[in-house]
């Protein structure tokens, strides 16, 4: 009851002042207002300047692909360590390793099937077999054509490790580790990472700052800086893919299974 | 190289934690030399910046060279106010380190990697909050240290640090979104996140720094950091998730995690609101100093009413959080409050750091917990309680350790502003801060019953059971745990003999700072 | 009154949604005993921010900021002619504003990495004292510290 007290004064105060500041935002959907046009009489907008300029600067149509990857790309770097944060927080709390000679160690668990039941298991999981490759290949496209429509890396990462998760939700855990093991997922989430920050890092090879793909255009054999910046955002989306997918993946193993990656659910 | 070393500083790290989980993994060997030279590499940058800021005044670096115009791409900014924190951030984060090498024979733990990736992206973070100088960036960063922080607080092996954990994770979430809704009033009202532009924008309009929702962005952002720093009402996650952490978890997170989210808050006060417009709101000015005055002494009570040492400590903390947010709010036109505070971020970090190693070292080596566990400590490890006492006499203000210097400094801003409870306040923490130690040291020297400090070394020490019946004997610590109690109590008086250049260089940059950004660049 | 709604309310009207799922979100936080329900409430809470953000980007009118391909083909006669610094042709109100849409993928993914993170840290709360209610927790914290 205290808490309930107490939450509810907090709440109050923090709507009241909430709600003090809403009368003096700019009208919904108005194109003038400061996020969109800049302060009256300053300097246009950020915002403006992706619009109008990101065609020229990286022929990347998708501006939200290009803002992302390019323009605010130290941002989507840590993003993505934010997400491998996560991952290794996650195991550093769940992950219980069976030692050979730890008598403390949990007992192997007798079965880990998720689904009870042979019809149920022929049904749904070769439905989910056959769909998984499916959404596979859709996440790859997410990716790929996170330049020209909506999507990229978190997305197909996220719907590629959604594959993982189906298959070990239709199936077993087991035979999804067989497959993607902890050590792949483990490994890749790092590459992804690596792929992120290493292209990042060539540029300062001849000079160029941190993150300043127009300067790999000798690397991908283009024409001009801006085809550079281009593929870089590609191989970046790659990179985030990656990253999501594996950790995606290990978050779903690791909480279904309270950390020991067997049995489940 | 030298114009990449305000990247180089956190990309070593970043390096680090990707070397360490291709190679790590499967050899723990890897993982130790990695985390000690990536630091190395951060530290010497951070030193190479320093020179560089004193020499040519700020240092700039535009990520992906998107430089014009302003506020496109994203900026890091090393000026004379975030330079020497970079320094100390390195040096105690090396000897956090240094601190966790593993004695000889002791189990290797399967958790290992992951507590020095963890360490390493916690560093990352911490760097990058300190030099970047985009608001939704020290965003993403305060999520980076925050994620790291709960991994290693609940890497322990005990109950109770999980569920200290998931209160810091509650609280630090909380705090983060406030924080990230105070950013999106400002961007809805200037449409940049660049901490420069939306400065120059705000004192380009007068109106505009005066509205609703500027108010309440700046209510909220400071709210939002306050529980980060575990200001004093919100303060609720910190004792339990630094004391209950494993001490090499403790060593890194006590001593940084609240300075740099204090930095955060001058940060803002100076190069996005900037202090002229602060300054002209007295009340506000006058409201936090009372916060602050009621921390400072909330802190100090509730230090006096600890029985364990590492919890002790923790309410110092918030104690000197108290004195730091106050200094910064004492709005002196000389800028000393304002001073005092960025160099007292700088003292307490050695401070805390030093304090919480010695205090690793007794948990670990005595299986001390609680404060009667130190009786006869200087006879056990003389070297390991002398860095100990000077961390001590820091922390009540004796000179020449840097303690003192820093309270002088924020004094001074209290008597020119004429805050006078905040001048009284201090002066009585210290009175307190005094009792308490010197009850510790009387403990430490005089107390009897060293039989007791061994039944609860049972199970820590190596071969505590053989000295049940020879009392006192020496058994210092290991030189690797040792060390970097000692150099931290070194520099503790390092900094405190040589704080007249160090005060001089931070404030020259800091009013040279709020009067560029104040005239629109 | 009509007058408030006509000024205040109807131009807003998103953020006072907002504000309203923001304040349900906060007060479930603090007010719920349920670690389970606190993080739900946590995650209302984060998810009220992406509203408040993705409604700052609207403008009237306007389409998703990916530049169409008409519009493509124009851009690339006119630069082809002139300077590459020449001003450019896409109007800017034309697209919705990109920069909040990308602030809120990282806000997202940074929800997303804390909520496994809770999760995690209330899997090993549950498993070592049989509750996830937070009273009963605290107890428990409490007679373990009795019994040292």
């Amino acid at each position: 009851m205290k808490a309930k007290i107490f939450a509810s004064i907090a709440v109050v105060i923090t709507g009241a002042i909430l709600l003090y500041a809403v009368i003096d935002f700019p009208d919904f959907g108005d194109p003038g207002s400061p996020p969109n046009a800049g302060v009256p009489g300053g300097a246009p907008a950020a915002s403006r300047y992706y619009i109008q300029n990101t065609y020229r600067d990286s022929k990347v149509p998708n501006l939200v692909t290009a803002v992302l990857a390019d323009y605010r790309g130290y941002d989507t770097m840590f993003e993505t360590v934010v997400i491998l944060t996560a991952g290794i927080s996650i195991f550093a709390i769940l992950r219980v390793v069976r030692r050979d000679d730890d008598p403390s160690a949990p007992e192997p668990v007798a079965s880990d099937r998720t689904i009870d039941g042979d019809h149920h298991r022929i049904i749904v999981g070769i439905t989910c077999r056959i769909a998984a490759p499916l959404i596979q290949i859709f996440a790859l496209y997410v990716v790929a054509h996170g330049h020209y429509s909506p999507g990229g890396g978190f997305q197909g990462g996220v719907m590629l490790g959604a594959s993982f998760i189906l298959l070990a939700l239709s199936g077993s855990l087991r035979e999804t580790l067989a497959r993607f093991s902890e050590r792949d997922y483990t490994r890749l989430a790092f590459v992804g990472i690596l792929i992120y920050a290493g292209l990042g890092l060539l540029p300062m090879w001849v000079g160029r700052n941190f993150l300043d793909y127009g300067a790999l255009s000798g690397l991908f054999m283009t024409k001009g800086e801006e085809m550079a910046r281009s593929h870089s955002m590609l191989g970046v989306e790659i990179g985030v893919a990656i990253t999501v997918m594996s950790i995606m993946f290990a978050m779903f193993a690791n909480l279904s299974t309270r950390g020991r990656l067997q049995g489940g659910l | 190289m030298s114009e990449h070393l305000p990247a180089l500083v956190l990309l070593a790290p970043l390096f680090g934690t990707l070397v360490i989980g291709l190679f790590g993994l499967r050899d723990h060997r890897v993982c130790l030399p990695v985390t000690l030279s990536c630091l190395a590499v951060s530290l010497f940058s951070a030193i190479g910046l320093i020179l560089r800021v004193s020499s040519g005044g700020p240092v700039d670096y535009f990520m992906g060279g998107w430089e014009e115009p302003l506020g496109i791409g994203i900026q890091l900014r090393a000026d004379a106010i975030n330079s020497p924190l970079l320094v100390v951030i390195a040096i105690v984060a090396l000897l956090a380190a240094v601190f966790t090498i593993r004695p000889a024979g002791e189990r290797d733990s399967e958790k290992t990697p992951y507590f020095y990736i963890l360490f390493l992206l916690l560093s990352v973070g911490l760097f990058g909050i300190t030099i970047t100088a985009d608001a939704f960036n020290v965003f993403v960063l305060i999520e980076v240290t925050a994620l790291s922080s709960y991994g290693l607080v609940a890497i322990g092996s005990s109950k109770r640090c999980k569920v200290a954990a998931f209160h810091y994770l509650i609280m630090g979430t909380v705090g983060a979104s406030f924080y990230l809704l105070g950013v999106g009033y400002l961007y809805l009202k200037l449409g940049s996140l660049n901490m420069q532009d939306i400065h120059t924008i705000l004192a380009s309009n007068e109106n505009l720094a005066d509205s609703r929702a500027i108010r309440t962005a700046f209510v909220f952002i400071l709210v939002g950091i306050w529980t980060k720093m575990a200001f004093f009402p919100l303060h609720g996650w910190l004792p339990n998730a630094y004391s209950y952490s494993p001490s090499g978890s403790a060593a890194i997170l006590a001593p940084l995690v609240t300075k740099v989210s204090v930095y955060v808050m001058v940060r803002m006060m100076v190069s996005v609101f900037g202090l002229d417009q602060l300054e002209a709101n007295v009340e506000w000015g006058h409201f936090v100093v009372w916060l602050a005055v009621i921390a400072i002494v909330a802190g100090s009570m509730m230090a006096l009413a600890q029985r364990e040492i590492k919890k002790m400590l923790c309410c110092l903390i918030i104690a000197e959080v108290g004195y730091m947010v106050g200094g910064a709010w004492l709005g002196d036109p000389q800028r000393w409050g304002m001073t005092g505070t960025l160099y007292h971020i700088l003292a307490d970090a050695l401070m805390t750091s030093c304090l919480f190693l010695a205090a690793g070292v007794f948990a670990k080596w005595l299986g001390a917990v609680k404060l009667e566990d130190l009786s006869g400590l200087f006879r056990k490890m003389p070297l390991a309680a002398t860095g100990f006492v000077i961390g001590g006499l820091a922390i009540i203000g004796v000179p020449p350790t840097c303690g003192f210097y820093s309270k002088f400094y924020l004094i001074r801003g209290g008597i020119e502003s004429g805050q006078w409870i905040y001048v009284a306040a201090l002066i009585g923490s210290s009175l307190v801060n005094a009792v308490l130690f010197f009850r510790l040291f009387e403990i430490a020297y005089f107390g009897k019953n060293p039989v007791a400090s061994h039944a609860h070394g049972h199970g820590h020490g190596d071969d505590g059971h053989d000295h049940h019946e020879t009392p006192v004997v020496r058994r210092e610590p290991p030189l690797h745990a040792l060390l970097p109690v000692l150099v931290a109590a070194a520099l503790l008086i390092l900094l405190g003999i040589f704080n007249g250049p160090v005060v001089e260089f931070i404030r020259t940059g800091l009013i040279e700072t709020a009067t560029v950004v104040s005239t629109g660049r | 009154m009509q007058a408030f709604f006509q000024e205040a309310v109807i131009p807003h009207f998103n953020f006072w949604i907002y504000v309203v799922i923001m304040m349900i979100g906060l007060w479930s936080v603090i007010a719920k005993n349920n670690l389970v329900k606190k993080l739900i409430g946590l995650s209302i809470f984060q998810t009220a921010i992406l509203l408040l953000y993705v409604s700052l980007g609207v403008k009237e009118d306007a389409t998703i900021p990916v530049v169409e391909s008409g519009v493509l083909a124009a851009y690339k006669e006119t630069s082809a002619t002139t300077d590459k610094k020449a001003a450019p042709a896409i109007h800017p109100d034309r697209y919705a504003n990109p920069t909040p849409h990308v602030l809120m993928l990282t806000a997202i993914v940074v929800g997303v990495a804390t909520l496994g993170v809770a999760l995690a840290l209330t899997q090993m709360i549950y498993k070592d004292f049989g509750t996830l209610e937070e009273d009963e927790v605290l107890q428990k914290i409490k007679a373990l510290h009795e019994d040292v």
